[in-house]
């Protein structure tokens, strides 16, 4: 059972075209399995479906990504024509005039998207982990987002019927790992990785640091070791 | 015409409204800026979609940190008492109707208190990001905004022509010339900018308004 991989190109060798792939990070650096995705990008697969929060910002914006730094994000898979599909909450530039490259794709029919509130967004994929085909929520109900969707009344509120989401592949970062695959992240770096390792056919975590057991306090675990496949650092 | 209340202003007035302890997650915008101007001895926990309750102010300049980061990108200091958590449970706060009170930025609210603020439709796309959760699942959603768009269209309209963001969710709107309640019997003007008349408040604003008893210049 070794999780541990010595290069990035290795760990993504095998996400074929077509695959469904989660890809952690709020919308900075900061939760970005930066290496993955240019490992990702090396590799090539294509007509990838992308379940993210948003579809390319930091590398564009400089969106929570430190001065002085360039970010790599889902839109470097974007620019480099391997993305068929987005799902996403937040997918364009705030500023219509200054626009990232997958809202130039999808302007041009060259890419779908899925657009989803985030809140629903990350429910579906905690779902998709969890075991539960669908729920009902509040969130978009009396909006153009419910189309099509089962709408349901509790106690006088309406409620969408929203499906689980998983995928074939995750792509996430972390802090630390320990040799077993137990996870810890920093500061606001949990947001969408921590729930992708869940509910995806193989995680895999980049993370700063590789310990041995016993060097990360079973108190202080975020992600116990079941829900990651393989850990790679620099 | 007299004078319009600076963003800063319209914040000041919006921070009256956060209670002690009340559980807090601002917007982008002039939302953003209400922290700044809370009245002292209350004590606000801010939470943020990015993961965060109980953050402080911004990092200093060279002390920034990527993995501490609030919904608008912007860095934060570490500060004692912050808590961190992943997506769904930021979420769960929201939706499961933990957070007291949100402030947004508005394109349109309607005479209802329907709000629009995540797309407009000469794009043709957007962000709808977390407000539609913020909208559905806050106890109270408050607007912060500017009275009329650029071109001096009513954005206080009688019903939202660009896509609902939420129906009525807003209880209270707060502009740089006027503080207008949400009631079931319409929209009540509560209080005005120093020198705008109630009558010229109207003129900016597309559905009837309805002048509270106790009717008001806006007080910091």
């Amino acid at each position: 059972m070794e999780k541990i991989y010595t290069s990035f190109n290795e760990s993504v060798s095998d996400i074929f075209d077509g695959a469904v792939v989660m890809v952690s990070g709020f919308g900075g650096t900061g939760g970005t399995a930066q290496n993955l995705l240019l490992a990702l990008r090396n590799h090539g697969a294509k007509d990838l479906t992308i379940i993210s929060n948003t579809a390319g910002l930091a590398s564009l914006l400089g969106f929570g990504t430190l001065p002085g730094q360039t970010a790599i994000d889902v839109g470097s898979l974007i620019d480099n024509d391997q993305v068929g599909k987005v799902i996403a909450s937040y997918p364009v530039s705030p500023s219509p005039s200054k626009i990232n490259s997958f809202e130039s794709y999808f302007r041009k029919g060259k890419i779908e998207l899925e657009l989803v509130p985030q809140g629903t967004l990350v429910e579906r994929i905690r779902a998709g982990g969890a075991g539960i085909p669908a729920f009902f929520t509040p969130t978009g109900a009396g909006t153009q987002l419910s189309e099509g969707k089962e709408v349901r009344e509790f106690d006088g509120r309406q409620y969408l019927l929203e499906h689980a989401l998983k995928s074939d592949f995750a792509l996430v970062k972390g802090y630390k790992a320990d040799t077993l695959g137990n996870l810890t992240y920093r500061g606001t770096s949990q947001n969408f990785g921590a729930v992708m390792v869940r509910s995806t056919g193989v995680s895999i975590v980049e993370v700063d640091q590789i310990v041995n057991v016993g060097e990360i306090d079973s108190h202080l675990v975020h992600t116990p070791a079941l829900f990651v496949d393989r850990i790679v650092t620099l | 015409m007299p004078d319009r209340l600076p963003r800063e202003v319209i914040a000041m007035r919006v921070a009256k409204e956060l209670k002690d302890g009340n559980v807090v997650n601002l917007g982008l915008g002039i939302p953003s800026l209400c922290s700044q101007y809370v009245p002292e001895g209350r004590t606000i926990l801010y939470h943020s979609e990015s993961g965060v309750l109980n953050y402080g102010p911004m990092a200093k300049e060279g002390e920034e940190d990527d993995d501490l980061i609030n919904a608008s990108g912007q860095f934060l200091q570490p500060t004692a008492g912050m808590s961190f958590f992943h997506s769904a449970d930021a979420f769960a706060m929201i939706r499961g109707g933990h957070i007291d009170v949100t402030v947004l930025g508005a394109l349109q609210v309607s005479e209802r208190g329907d709000l629009s603020n995540w797309m407009l439709p000469t794009r043709g796309i957007g962000n709808v990001g977390g407000a539609m959760d913020l909208a559905a699942g806050a106890k109270r959603v408050i607007v912060a905004m500017e009275h009329t768009g650029r071109n001096g269209d009513p954005k206080i309209v009688s019903e939202c022509t660009f896509p609902l963001t939420g129906p009525r969710c807003v209880s209270l709107i707060v502009t740089d010339i006027a503080v207008i309640s949400v009631e079931q019997e319409g929209l009540i003007l509560r209080e005005t900018a120093p020198g705008w008349e109630p009558r010229e408040i109207q003129n900016e604003t597309e559905p009837k308004l309805i002048l509270a008893d106790d009717l008001r210049e806006i007080a910091l």
